[in-house]
This record gives C-alpha cells, sequence and structure tokens, in this order.
C-alpha cells in the first residue's frame, strides 16, 4: 500500500508499554477540522464528522485455564455529506489524506445516487453539553497481567471447590467525537470493566457478572464465591410441571426480558406502527408501581451525553406509574411531530431513528431475601438466556431460565429446579409486579446494561421444561 | 502485505513465541435500505488492520491493530507475545495442534456481477420499485428492502510457512411488509426473514430473486394474516419449509457440534452442548434418512459458509456430522482435532475481522436432500400443519430444548393445501424431533440459504453460515405452545 501523509492525530503523551492513550480532545478536534476542511475544498455543502477510537481488551478463562486472551486498538473516522437534500455515509479506518478524501468521495457519490428526501433536515449548530465523568485512568491502565490473577483466583476457588470456571475479565477504553461543518463538536470518553464468571458442578452450573467503569468496584473473587456457591445449591435439580408460577426475577433476568422494550419507546417506532405503544400511550399499560426514566446522566449509566448527530440527551419520563408518557425523538421525528429533540438519535442516515439507551427504572425496597421470605410457593430466577420476540404487539418473549433456578416454599429456597421455556408478555409481566428491589446497575447478555431492580411476580408462564 | 505479516511473525518469534498466525483483513461493506418508499439506510464503510495470535510459554495470545507500519505491526507483535505470558500464570495444560501442512495459494469466491460496480442508482431503483409494489396493497402499514455487499481480502501467514490470500464476494437482499391492525402486527418476507437470502455471489444473486415480482404477494399475505386461523395447540405432524428447516440445522445440529462448545469453552457465554464426546458414533441423533455434512468446499454451493482455507490455514473439508440417522462428527480445530481421535482440523476456524480471534464455527451445515417431490410430500399428508420464513427462534444453552415461531402457515388436509394459520410455532427436544423427520424432499427443492449473523464469542463475533435444506416433513410435533393461553 502505497504510503499517504497521515491525518491521524498525534498522541500528546506517551503510550504505556501495557497500555494505550486515547487521543486527546484537542486531537480530535484537529482531526475533525482536518476533515472537514478537506471537504469545503471538494465543495461540499454540509459535512459531518465522527471518530471513534477502541482500546479494549479480554481475558477469557474455561476449564480452570485461560484460554483467549486478546487486545485491540483501532480508529474510525466516518463522514456523512449532505448535498440538495441527500445524504449518505463513508466510513474508513484508513487515516490518510488520500483515503479521507476517498471516503468523502463515497459518502458524496452515493448521496447523489438517490431521489431528494424531503425530511432532510439541515446540520445542528453549536450544542451545549452536561459533562459527564466516566473515564478511570486504574481501567484504562489495567494489564493482561491484573486480570489473569484475577482469573487464576476464580480458577483456583473452583478447583478447591471440585468446580468448573469459565468467564471474562474485560477492561478498555473508548472515545467518540462528532463535528460538523456547523461548528458542533462534542466529544466523549470512558473506561468500562466487566467480569463474568459460570461455576459448573454437573450437571448444574451458575453465573455471576458485573461491569462499571472503575475496575475497582468489580468484586471479582465475590462474583465467583456466588456463582460457586449457587452453582453448589443448583445441584440435584428436580422437574417441575409447567405452569403459571410466581417468580423472583433477579436484576440480571428482569434486565434481560424487559431491554426489549426499548425500542418501543421510539417515536419511529410508533411511526412506523411496529410498537406495542401504538394506541396506548396514556393508558394504565403497566402496574402503578412501574416507573421509567431514559436517563444518560444517572450516576450508575455509561454513554456519552450526544446521541448520532450531536444533540444533547435529555432525561426523559417514558412511564410514569404504569403510564406510558413519552417517546424519544430524533431531529426529524420530533420535527414530524411537533416535538423537541431529546437526544436519542442514531447516526444518520438510517431507518429507525432514535431509541433510549439508559433506562432506569425507580425501584422499590425489598431484597430478594424479602421476596424469598414473602412467597409461599415460587421460583428464584437467577437468570434468563436466548430470549426472542414472539409476539410484538402483546410483547410476547420466550426464552429459556439458565444458571439457577430454584424453587421457594414457604419463604425458603427448598431445592434447585430444572431449567423452563418461558413465554410471557412483559406487558402482562409488568402489570403483575408484587415487589421491587433497589435499582441496581445489572448487567445480562441480552439487553444494555439498565439501572433495574429485581422483581416478584406473579402468574409468569413456564411453558415447557428442558432436560436438565 | 506480506511484508508486515512477516515483520509482525518475526517479532512473535524473537520475543518467544513457539507458533504464530497473522491475519490481514480488508474489509468492504456497502448497505442499502428503504422504508415507506424512502431511502433509509446508505452507506459504504472500510476497515483494514491486522491481528496475530502466538503461542508463548505454553498459552494464547492475541492483539490486533490498525497501524499497519513496521513499527505498528512489531508493537502489535509484542503485546501478543505478552499477553500469552500473561495466560501462562493460569493455564493448566500444555496445547497441542494437530499437525499441518504450510500453503502458498490464492483464492477467489465465485462471482458472475461485482455489485460495487453496478451503478448505485439502479439498485436504489430495485428496492423502490419493489418497495412500491409493497405499498401498493391496502392495509400494509410498513415496507422495507435491503441489500447488503460485502467484499473480504484476507492474507493469511503463519510460522509453518502458509501465505493465503482469499477474497470473498458476499451479496445479501430481501424485502418485508408489515401490517398493524386492531391489537395485531403482522409481517412477512421474502426469500427469507431477518434481511433475506445471503449468499457467496455476486449481484447476480439479487437478479435472480426478483424482489419487485414477489413483492405483492408478500404484502398480501402480511394483511391476510390478520384475517387468518390462529395456528392450534396440538402435537401433529409439521411440514417446515426450506428456509426455515435452515435455521433448525443452525440451532439444534449446527452450534452443538462445535467442539469448544462441547469442551466448555463457551459455557459463559454461548452455553455448552448435549453432545458430550461419548456420544460420538454412539448418538441416533435422527432418523434413518436423515444426513447431515458441514461441508466448506465450493462444490457445496455458494454458501456463507464456503471458502478454500479457515483462518488457520487448514483447507476446507466436507465432515459428515449425521449419516443415516447416526452422530458421525463434530466441528473442530488445530488445538481440538487430537481429543476426537483425528490426526487433522477439520477447518472451521473462522473471524470476523483482523481485530478478533479465530474461534471454531458453522461452515455450511447442511441437510442433504431426500427423494420426495414437495407436491408429492404434501399430497402424502393426510393432516398436518405447513410453517414457512422464521419468525422468532431460541434455543437451550445446552441445544436440547427449541421453540420456533414462523411468519405464516397453512393447514395440509388430505394432501392439499388449506386455509392460512397465523402466529405459527413449534417446539420439541432436538433428538426427539429429528428422529421423527419421515421425508426429506429432493434436490430440485434444496436451497443454501444463508444465515449472516451468528452471534458467538467473547469479544461477541457475528459471522455468516450457511445451511442447506430442502421442505420436510415430522411426526408428532409439539405445536402452538408460544402463544397458548394456560
Amino acid at each position: 500500500m502505497k504510503a499517504q501523509k497521515p491525518v491521524r492525530p498525534k498522541h500528546s503523551g506517551a503510550a504505556r508499554p501495557d497500555g494505550v492513550v486515547l487521543f486527546g480532545e484537542r486531537e480530535l478536534q484537529t482531526a475533525i477540522a482536518t476533515v472537514l476542511r478537506i471537504a469545503n475544498s471538494a465543495g461540499v455543502a454540509e459535512t459531518e464528522v465522527h471518530i471513534e477510537e477502541v482500546a479494549d481488551s479480554l481475558t477469557r478463562f474455561a476449564n480452570n485455564a485461560i484460554h483467549q486472551n486478546v487486545a485491540e486498538h483501532g480508529l474510525t473516522i466516518s463522514v456523512r455529506t449532505v448535498v440538495d437534500g441527500r445524504t449518505a455515509r463513508a466510513t474508513t479506518n484508513r487515516i490518510d489524506e488520500h483515503s479521507l478524501r476517498g471516503a468523502i468521495d463515497a459518502s458524496l457519490s452515493l448521496a447523489h445516487s438517490q431521489p431528494r428526501d424531503p425530511r432532510l433536515l439541515p446540520l445542528p449548530g453549536v450544542q451545549r453539553y452536561r459533562p459527564v465523568k466516566r473515564f478511570v485512568p486504574a481501567t484504562a491502565g489495567a494489564t493482561p497481567l491484573d486480570r489473569a490473577r484475577a482469573v487464576k483466583q476464580a480458577c483456583d476457588l473452583a478447583v478447591k471447590r471440585g468446580q468448573n470456571a469459565a468467564g471474562i475479565f474485560a477492561t478498555g477504553q473508548s472515545q467518540s467525537a462528532i463535528g460538523n461543518s456547523r461548528g458542533l463538536f462534542a466529544a466523549y470518553r470512558e473506561t468500562h470493566a466487566e467480569f463474568s464468571v459460570t461455576m459448573q458442578e454437573a450437571p448444574a452450573a451458575s453465573w455471576a457478572k458485573a461491569n462499571a467503569a472503575d475496575v475497582r468496584d468489580l468484586a471479582t473473587q465475590a462474583l465467583a464465591a456466588r456463582a460457586s456457591d449457587k452453582a453448589h445449591r443448583a445441584t440435584n435439580a428436580v422437574e417441575l410441571p409447567p405452569g403459571r408460577y410466581t417468580v423472583i426475577l433477579e436484576p440480571s433476568a428482569v434486565l434481560d426480558l424487559v431491554g426489549f422494550l426499548f425500542y418501543d419507546f421510539a417515536a419511529t417506532a410508533l411511526q412506523d406502527k411496529r410498537s406495542c405503544l401504538n394506541d396506548r400511550m396514556g393508558t394504565q399499560l403497566f402496574g402503578k408501581n412501574i416507573t421509567i426514566y431514559d436517563d444518560a446522566y444517572h450516576r450508575l449509566q455509561m454513554g456519552a451525553s450526544f446521541d448520532g448527530e450531536g444533540i444533547p440527551r435529555q432525561r426523559v419520563l417514558l412511564v410514569d406509574r404504569g403510564v406510558p408518557k413519552n417517546l424519544v425523538y430524533a431531529r426529524t421525528t420530533a420535527k414530524a411531530a411537533r416535538k423537541k429533540p431529546t437526544g436519542h438519535g442514531f447516526a444518520l442516515p438510517n431507518e429507525y431513528g432514535e431509541a433510549p439507551m439508559n433506562l432506569v427504572f425507580s425501584g422499590g425496597d425489598s431484597s430478594v431475601e424479602n421476596m424469598i421470605a414473602s412467597t409461599d410457593r415460587g421460583l428464584l430466577v437467577t437468570r434468563l438466556w436466548y430470549i426472542r420476540e414472539v409476539d410484538p404487539y402483546e410483547k410476547i418473549m420466550t426464552g429459556m431460565t439458565r444458571d439457577g433456578l430454584f424453587l421457594v416454599e414457604k419463604g425458603k429456597v427448598t431445592s434447585a429446579v430444572r431449567n423452563f421455556r418461558f413465554n410471557q408478555s412483559i406487558l402482562e409481566m409488568l402489570r403483575n409486579v408484587e415487589l421491587l428491589g433497589p435499582a441496581v446497575r445489572a448487567t445480562g447478555e441480552e439487553a444494555f446494561e439498565m439501572v433495574i431492580p429485581a422483581m416478584k411476580v406473579r402468574n409468569f408462564h413456564l411453558s415447557e421444561v428442558t432436560k436438565f | 502485505m506480506w511484508d508486515l505479516s512477516t515483520q509482525a511473525l518475526d517479532t512473535a518469534r524473537i520475543r518467544g513465541a513457539t507458533y504464530a498466525d497473522v491475519r490481514m483483513m480488508h474489509l468492504r461493506q456497502r448497505d442499502l435500505t428503504t422504508k415507506n418508499g424512502q431511502v433509509g439506510t446508505l452507506a459504504q464503510s472500510e476497515s483494514i488492520g491486522l491481528g496475530i495470535r502466538v503461542l508463548a510459554s505454553g498459552a494464547w495470545g492475541f492483539a490486533s491493530t490498525d497501524r499497519l507500519t513496521g513499527p505498528g505491526v512489531s508493537a502489535c507483535a509484542a503485546q501478543a507475545v505478552s499477553i500469552a505470558k500473561a495466560s501462562a500464570i493460569a493455564k493448566r495444560k500444555e496445547v497441542v495442534m494437530a499437525s499441518e501442512k504450510a500453503y502458498v495459494d490464492s483464492w477467489q469466491s465465485p462471482f458472475r456481477k461485482d455489485p460495487f460496480e453496478i451503478p448505485l442508482e439502479s439498485q436504489i431503483a430495485l428496492l423502490l420499485a419493489a418497495d412500491g409494489e409493497m405499498r401498493k396493497v391496502q392495509g400494509v402499514t410498513l415496507t422495507e428492502t435491503g441489500m447488503q455487499f460485502r467484499k473480504i481480502d484476507s492474507w493469511f501467514s503463519s510460522s509453518i510457512g502458509s501465505r493465503i490470500h482469499q477474497r470473498k464476494m458476499i451479496t445479501g437482499c430481501g424485502i418485508s411488509a408489515t401490517a398493524f391492525q386492531g391489537e395485531e402486527i403482522q409481517k412477512r418476507s421474502y426469500p427469507n426473514s431477518f434481511g433475506g437470502q445471503h449468499a457467496l455471489q455476486g449481484y447476480e444473486l439479487v437478479e435472480s430473486l426478483d424482489l419487485v415480482g414477489h413483492a405483492p404477494r408478500i404484502a398480501e399475505e402480511a394483511v391476510a394474516l390478520h384475517s387468518a386461523t390462529q395456528c392450534p395447540q396440538i402435537n401433529g405432524t409439521l411440514i417446515l419449509g426450506g428456509s426455515q428447516l435452515g435455521l433448525q440445522i443452525h440451532e439444534s445440529v449446527g452450534h452443538p457440534i462445535e467442539l469448544d462448545r462441547v469442551l466448555g469453552e463457551e459455557a459463559n457465554f454461548a452455553g455448552t452442548s448435549f453432545l458430550t464426546l461419548d456420544q460420538l458414533n454412539n448418538l441416533r441423533y435422527g432418523s434413518d434418512i436423515v444426513n447431515v455434512v458441514a461441508d466448506a468446499r465450493s462444490d457445496h454451493g455458494h454458501g456463507l459458509g464456503t471458502f478454500a482455507y479457515d483462518d488457520e490455514g487448514v483447507p476446507a473439508q466436507c465432515t459428515h456430522i449425521i449419516k443415516d440417522g447416526q452422530f458421525r462428527g463434530y466441528l473442530s480445530n488445530r488445538e481440538t482435532a487430537h481429543l476426537i481421535g483425528l490426526e487433522r482440523s477439520s477447518g472451521t476456524m473462522r473471524t470476523e475481522s483482523w481485530n478478533r480471534l479465530p474461534i471454531i464455527r458453522m461452515t455450511n451445515i447442511s441437510l442433504l436432500p431426500g427423494t420426495w417431490a414437495l407436491a408429492d410430500l404434501l399430497a402424502d399428508t393426510d393432516d398436518g400443519i405447513f410453517m414457512d420464513t422464521n419468525r422468532s427462534w431460541s434455543i437451550d444453552d445446552r441445544r436440547y430444548q427449541f421453540q420456533f415461531s414462523t411468519e405464516i402457515a397453512w393447514d395440509i388436509k388430505n394432501g392439499k393445501r388449506m386455509r392460512m394459520l397465523k402466529n405459527p410455532s413449534y417446539s420439541g427436544i432436538t433428538t426427539e424431533f429429528w428422529n421423527s423427520c419421515d421425508a426429506i424432499c429432493n434436490a430440485k427443492e434444496w436451497t443454501l440459504w444463508g444465515t449472516p449473523n451468528c452471534g458467538k464469542g467473547q469479544p461477541m463475533q457475528t459471522m455468516g453460515t450457511g445451511h442447506g435444506a430442502s421442505p420436510s416433513r415430522f411426526r408428532k410435533v409439539n405445536i402452538g405452545a408460544a402463544f397458548a393461553k394456560q
């Protein structure tokens, strides 16, 4: 490949031997200005530039040993041009002037190839942002040895208890910046750390997981011990008949299920008539104990304070005591609905519009232990798995219980239970919530992290049973 | 390209790696969508970089970079070795790799028309024409169309001397119509749901599918579903269309035969498998007529799992997975082959991109054709339900219990297709289901379907897999449980 003059910003600080130092905000501004200059010299009327930089590492273990251990570092520049009511995007990670000119040309070529879009808005101008601090140097500086030592401790625990440990310990940092030819500029950086562990004690298994901006907030060995204890209790599972059960859903189980609701609050989803909220806004759809916000500024949330067009994110009350009250809007959908944009738009062009990405439930004051104590007969659910939508309007979801399902009788956990398949309407479920725990930052595998409580739910539909 | 790869390999060796392989990849992609008569997504992207996997101190490390300079790739290789040495503090055994020859080769997937050379205006015009045909049907409330093209170049080199360049051209397209009425949303898609058909082909795939011609039927069916009868809850005879059967194969055969799952390496995320090592050559997986292969060779067709070499430098192969109903084989790599008594990997290591580690993945996992003409199969069915086009899919983490729902179904009565049924679903236990198969349609009905969105690994990787299937019949299946009121 022919060498080209680099546009890639130069580091203001030296990279650590075992880590990566992300580019500084001034360097990102300079890089964006360079792209805008090139586009301007090419006669482009309006241009928007995104820069994404990721430096992630992940240590993966199974069978009580590290079997995969990876690191990546990359930077992409994405260019959106707007010409005569048409827009398109081109993205590249080749950060030389020739390649960036190529991306601008590609974006223009794509834009010119389509009919005019009468809904397309001019680029937004300068915005003001509320600062969020989610970058922790201790996380950015975590090394492969740091992760390996923690993993070894978890594996040693498994060996000591005759179990088999599997999981990940990931740390990383990322940043995104957006700028446009009308002077808008926004930048965000964060660190992220995640520890997930499955302890297997044949034929059972259990699981625990957490993530945070600060790696020091991850109690890795406590998580390993918790999964280990539950795996031991999950052996000798009994088979129960399918049916309607009272369930106590731990926060990860709630998260992965109700996470499928998030796109229904997009104004575009209602305009397209594919939201379960069509004809239901303002009605008592859920129980009065359900209140949901989208709040990018919540202390337990992560993510940028601006959307894909650089519009500041607003805190939005989505559900007020069981009544869906508000939607989130990108600029285009806001204009069509005569509303103000809420700062939830995806990068343009796209057909999905927007979505709330920082859901926060108002919790209650009932601990999982209290929920168990108050239950005459029910099931304690650690985690749900492979959840898919069966009916988009009634919001019936199917999936499996996984990694620790327990029978609760007369206020106590009495035995492990074989896993069930469920077919359950989320709408019905959120009408049947009897108790709520405190809202915590929960993480699962099917949905974005949310601030969400454990829930005790009556009449949860478990339709079939599996072999373990 | 090769100079930088060689530099990375040399650095790894000097730093203490006993084995290393490098993948430099250049990925180009174009996405076009329309919605309700307007262009939706219109985007193009490219990504180029290098990933190096090393074995040092008896453990694995991997690092990747987009800094394709001498210092950039050397730093990346050194980082990979450093990571491997950290891995070694939590290792339990030495890695044993099956032997493999060194190959110097170049291969390109066959295609007739480069989609990146087809004028964008004509591609958009075709999508808008299909979109327009669907919107003509009264009652349709949402129309969507899309095309996706990918061109992937990879340069693989390894410390045993392989140098392999491969170029793959991938094309996908599809349309869908949605109708919201009363308290129901119904949807129909063509030629398949979730983006349509995807294959290792050029623009000729788009031209062969006649999206505009099928648009009115799809839209009419979406509306007609609102007045269709609810699929009953019964235990009965089920006939699956080819695309739905392709996904059934993917979930209930393809994933459980991945040897990394079997060995517990995916236990924390994707799960494990009921196909423990003692089941090999002992388990009756399906009825006598069930024959499944994992075939990555070009001879099998232009599937998303077709290649000349896997991302570990092992040539494409055909492995019998189920032969005459008996379980015969797993998907393996160089590290796991010896655990099932093989001297050589079955060649299934694949990576999404330069910044991801290759892992065991499905290639083309296909149910071989049977003998029935579809018309004869329907005529031979006194009482059954024909289901087509996937709507939802779910299976437990050991791949026993599954549930699928489809967009549409029809009653089969006395050998004839009768009334339309809405909200169809079926469920079961994997081996019970495959053992209930009593008829498989012939090669004329067989299509190599593409599943472009298979997720696996941590960090997550998305991979395209192929699944050849023809409509097939299953007896005593649990039908309708997803919508059961209890």
